[in-house]
């Protein structure tokens, strides 16, 4: 239980998947304007991400190592994440309308966000096993949420106060991006 | 708009990832010497050319509902080969890279390309958009890669530049760094814009 829990704390904060890894970071500028969409899109990467993590796992495992096709992991990899994005947003649809209309428009946006694919490809380079894997997959995506909500909590302050023309928009949110990630650094060396 | 107007077009009015903020995540990452730029943009830039003219000359058999998917299937075979050829020629360059090889399949500035341009355009259109599109990028990792090296190491392409004594900088070749410097370059490409606007 004790490593879980490291593993967890050195997936949020130690090597935060948007602050450090660099995953993700298209959305993180493109969706982190307002709270409301920051939260909408961190729960939805959180809710495909764990379940992405899982499937990946068990398709590299049980079909591309007995076949061999381990170098076919990439075209593999994005089209059951295409797949997955796709069946979830119906499955959704469907079963939990409420839901639905909160994550709605986030869950497309879903399949070019990198730190999907780029999770699965450390659940499988790192050689975890399937429940790390699953772990392991939630804690980046809670990693990615906080960040995102944090940054959404700034950037909204910066309607009320005035920029230098030319650092409006998205360089001064790349600035902000940096001073998070600067106090994230803060955090190497707990585990 | 000509040929030429496509392909200069990503160079500076468009260049990602400062202007179509895209692809942030390999230009944050790679980005801690000038090499390394060049050496993703270059990757980049091929996968960009060959999906943009494969999904140019396919534009009419793709039908519309599932063209999303099909895109990246085309664009995640280019990747294949770039990962495959890499690991074989550029081992040591492929080892840096990383995980970001892979990644270059969700690259959203090739899904954009493909999307807002190749899937509307003909087979040359799309050649020089993205032979414009992939220069602009690896000029701009290029640059961000050289900055990020002086004042993180003191050196440009390995050779030392700085005076005797110089103190590095190792916050640029952090991660903070990386959002830090990208965000002031933006911000100084904006003031440009805007002086030759007032002009």
């Amino acid at each position: 239980m004790g490593d879980f829990i490291l593993l967890m704390v050195s997936a949020i904060l130690v090597n935060n998947i948007l602050l450090i890894r660099f995953l993700g970071n298209c959305p993180f500028l493109g969706v982190s304007r307002s709270m409301e969409t920051a939260t909408g899109m961190g729960l939805a990467v959180i809710f495909v991400l764990t379940l992405a993590g899982m499937i990946t796992w068990l398709v590299h495992h049980f079909l591309l190592i007995p076949l061999g096709l381990e170098y076919l992991r990439t075209i593999a990899f994005i089209l059951v994440i295409a797949t997955l994005v796709q069946f979830v947003e119906m499955v959704i649809q469907k079963t939990a309308p409420p839901l639905y209309e909160a994550l709605g428009i986030y869950l497309p946006l879903i399949t070019t966000n990198c730190a999907v694919l780029g999770v699965a490809i450390i659940n499988i380079e790192e050689g975890y096993n399937l429940i790390t894997a699953i772990f392991f997959s939630f804690a980046s995506a809670c990693g990615f949420a906080l960040a995102l909500v944090l940054m959404a909590g700034m950037r909204e302050r910066f309607a009320l106060v005035q920029i230098p023309k030319p650092l409006e928009g998205t360089a001064i949110g790349l600035i902000t991006a940096g001073l998070i990630a600067l106090a994230f650094s803060g955090f190497i060396g707990l585990v | 708009m000509s040929l030429r107007d496509e392909f200069t077009k990503g160079l500076w009015q468009t260049v990602p990832p400062f202007r179509l903020v895209l692809g942030l995540c390999p230009t944050l990452a790679v980005t801690t010497t000038g090499v390394n730029g060049i050496g993703m943009g270059l990757a980049t830039t091929f996968v960009l050319i060959f999906s943009n003219l494969f999904v140019s000359l396919l534009r009419k058999l793709i039908p519309p509902q599932v063209r999303i998917a099909s895109f990246i299937v085309i664009i995640a075979s280019f990747v294949v080969i770039v990962e495959l050829v890499m690991q074989a020629y550029f081992y040591t360059l492929f080892k840096v890279l990383g995980i970001f090889i892979p990644l270059i399949v969700v690259n959203c500035i090739i899904l954009g390309r493909a999307e807002a341009f190749a899937s509307r355009n003909n087979p040359l259109m799309a050649l020089a958009d993205g032979l414009g599109i992939g220069l602009g990028f690896t000029i701009s990792l290029f640059v961000l890669g050289c900055i990020r090296e002086v004042l993180g190491s003191g050196t440009i392409l390995g050779v030392f530049i700085m005076w005797p004594g110089f103190e590095p900088f190792t916050f640029m070749l952090k991660p903070p760094g990386a959002f830090v410097a990208l965000g002031i370059v933006l911000g100084f490409m904006n003031l440009i814009s805007h002086w030759q606007a007032r002009r």
